[in-house]
């Protein structure tokens, strides 16, 4: 289980970049503002399969799928900008609170599963000793500064695997080997499905003194299993698909915790956000790279794991397991254009990627996906408000898994660890939430690709330690003499 | 959009908890004799700063509001400043709710027996019915609030903070339920009046809108503000 462990660490860490793309990108889907993070699950499901060996072959990579929600943001057709701008911010601020609102719901469900589990199952807060093979050395030293000198070396560890795996992603990608990303992200999320599920399973039975026969759980596990790949990565109901993306990123978010040390933790946060921060916000990023690739060839990112609002209308889209919902008050034009690859393949329900059918779509058709969305483009464009109704429905906003599994494992860890119990796992949810509507603000003002763990752990980091330093004293002693403020 | 704003509130009434928390840390070096007073002291300042941090809502609502409504080219704000005054208020007693009951709760679900070291044995009733009626008064509150910055009545402004410290200075005689209880109800009761009627109800609205009669004189009577 370890090594398990450590391989699903190495798919995990890849990185969650919070993107939203331009909203005058060329008509793609990836045009709409979408807030995407990045797994770097992928990546990690990539090395865990290839260097499984090393690791005493742990399920091969999983992890969540690397959300490579690079949406690219493409050049901006400028008639169409300015003529929106004003009926941008307008429906940016009528809307975006809706789509506030409706990525509240998934990150709180994550987070209450993730301290429900910390609270009631102590496995995941045991130190068996076990560590991953990406953070080598112990924290439990006898000084002080040793302890903080191995746990920035854990963390350097953990960076540089994350930053090796996204730039082996961005090559993959960049190289068409999409085969090989799409197979990576099936064993990430195969090895999540089944063997994080029924440890789980196992240790709420051994917590709740449940007796269950082999039998039955091989059952259960199998069809959860299944049922699980089927939605994440074919055709499913939303909420189901919704569902089973919340329960992989809780157990993903569960083996981090037991499986890191604490300031190894707390580090890797906050260097993951600043990684993130500038991997998509420099020019030379590699998921901004990764963003304008996809944007050149006129496809969607590669399937990743993103959690989406809304199901998308797009034929297209709703075979592949980047649901995006795109954010879009105004950016109908690029819901639209979606569609354009629909028309012209009559095999849609093969039930392959998407990706392939695009590539192969592009390498046979060529430039008809273009102009199909440029006509489209321009047959919009003097139209003032027509789609919008039809925009309705495919509104929705993205994020991605990895920033799913960051926020829940922030706040896990603050209610494993705090003295002040509650009150810390409190805040921090408070301010993970709040660094989520921050992100959301800016992505309505920015329109563009934005990452979504900086803020958000930088909130929730403040908090976890102002809380358990400051507050928790105080409160303490006002609980005591019944003192309300 | 109403629980957007809430949380954002919510959010935001932590930051008085935190300063406050702060500043008394940082003057907690005394001797132990000096611990009670010097947690009244907190417990005052505390109360000072969450309704200045209330006042500095109001400003910064009313000015995300406005700026709203520029934006947006309708006529009528998208959310009232009686709805924001709600939300917010809510937000505040939810928040100062929350961090004071929640340890409790989640120690009263656990094995133990109340007061056993000599202490009183309805600690968690009455901690139960005192956040019960602080969350009611920080609405109350805040509905009050901001009507009187809207209005200029500072004097109502003044008794609400008033009203605050007097509230959480009746949790001083603590162990004495009944001196502390009592008198907060009271309060909360004679705030909730005032708080109806700052918000426009009157008995008149309160028998329509029990008796369920009179659709159209209560829409008319929401015109946008």
């Amino acid at each position: 289980m370890a090594n398990n462990a450590e391989d699903i660490e190495n798919n995990m860490n890849q990185q969650e970049a919070n993107r939203s793309p331009d909203s005058t990108q060329k008509p793609q889907e990836t045009g709409v503002p979408r807030v995407r993070s990045r797994g770097g699950s992928a990546a990690g499901a990539g090395a865990g399969t290839g260097g499984g060996g090393d690791s005493g072959g742990g399920g091969g990579g999983n992890g969540t799928s690397p959300e490579q929600n690079g949406q690219p943001p493409a050049a901006p057709a400028p008639r169409v900008v300015e003529r929106e701008e004003e009926e941008d911010e307008e429906l940016t601020l009528k809307y975006g609170a809706k789509h506030v609102i409706m990525l509240f719901v998934p990150v709180t469900l994550c987070m209450v599963v993730v301290v429900a589990t910390i609270k009631s199952v102590s496995f995941y807060t045991q130190n068996d000793g076990q560590r991953l093979i990406y953070t080598p050395f112990p924290e439990d030293t006898d000084t002080v500064g040793q302890r903080a000198l191995n746990s920035i070396l854990n963390a350097t560890i953990m960076i540089t695997v994350i930053i090796v795996m996204t730039l082996v992603l961005v090559m993959l990608y960049k190289y068409r080997c999409y085969k090989v990303i799409q197979g990576w992200l099936f064993l990430s999320s195969l090895l999540l499905l089944f063997f994080f599920s029924y440890i789980y399973l196992k240790e709420v039975f051994k917590t709740y003194n449940l007796a269950m026969d082999y039998v039955t759980l091989a059952i259960i596990i199998w069809n959860f299993g299944v049922v699980g790949m089927m939605c994440i990565h074919w055709k499913g109901p939303l909420r189901l698909q919704q569902a089973y993306l919340i329960m992989i990123s809780a157990l993903m978010a569960l083996v981090f915790i037991k499986y890191l040390p604490e300031w190894t933790a707390w580090l890797i946060l906050a260097v993951i956000s600043v990684y993130d921060l500038l991997a998509v916000l420099c020019p030379k990023g590699p998921l901004r790279i990764l963003v304008e690739t996809a944007q050149e060839r006129n496809e969607p990112i590669f399937p990743a794991l993103i959690y989406s609002c809304k199901m998308d209308n797009i034929l297209v889209m709703s075979h592949s397991p980047t649901r995006r919902l795109l954010f879009k008050p105004n950016w109908y034009l690029f819901s639209a254009p979606l569609a354009s690859p629909v028309p012209s393949s009559p095999s849609q329900d093969d039930g392959g990627f998407t990706q392939s059918w695009v590539s192969q779509q592009e390498h046979r058709l060529g430039p008809l996906q273009s102009t199909d969305e440029t006509r489209r483009e321009i047959q919009q464009m003097p139209s003032a408000r027509p789609p919008v109704e039809e925009d309705d429905e495919e509104r929705g906003v993205k994020l991605g898994l990895g920033d799913f599994i960051f926020y829940s494992m922030l706040v896990g860890k603050a209610s494993a660890t705090a003295s002040g119990d509650w009150n810390t796992t409190l805040a921090c949810f408070v301010a993970i939430l709040i660094g989520l509507c921050l992100t959301l603000l800016l992505l309505a003002i920015f329109k563009k690709a934005l990452p979504a763990l900086p803020i958000s752990i930088f909130f929730g980091l403040v908090f976890y330690f102002a809380t358990d330093n400051l507050v928790r004293p105080f409160m303490d002693k006002l609980a005591l003499h019944q003192f309300y403020i | 959009l109403t629980l957007c704003w809430f949380f954002y509130l919510a959010i935001g009434h932590h930051i008085p908890i935190y300063t406050q928390c702060l500043i008394l840390v940082i003057s907690n070096k005394e001797s132990a004799a000096q611990q009670k007073g010097l947690l009244i002291f907190g417990v005052v300042l505390s109360v000072l700063l969450q309704e200045t941090f209330r006042f500095a809502y109001y400003k910064l609502l009313k000015k995300a509001n406005e700026g709203l409504l520029t934006l947006s080219q309708e006529e009528t704000m998208p959310i009232s400043i009686r709805q924001l005054a709600y939300v917010s208020g809510l937000g505040f007693g939810f928040m100062s709710g929350a961090f004071s009951v929640v340890n409790i709760l989640a120690d009263s679900a656990g094995p133990g027996t109340v007061g056993i070291h000599g202490d009183s044995q309805h600690y968690f009733l009455s901690s139960a019915f005192m956040t019960m009626a602080i969350i009611l008064l920080h609405m109350f509150w805040g509905v009050v609030f901001f009507d009187a910055c809207e209005k200029q009545r500072w004097w109502a402004v003044g008794a609400v903070v008033i009203s605050h410290l007097l509230v959480s200075c009746l949790t001083f005689q603590n162990p004495e339920y009944v001196a502390s209880l009592v008198p907060t109800y009271v309060i909360l009761f004679l705030m909730g009046v005032w708080a109806f009627y700052s918000a426009g109800g009157s008995l008149k609205n309160l028998k329509l809108c029990l008796t369920c009669k009179d659709k159209d004189l209560l829409l008319a009577n929401h015109r946008p503000r």
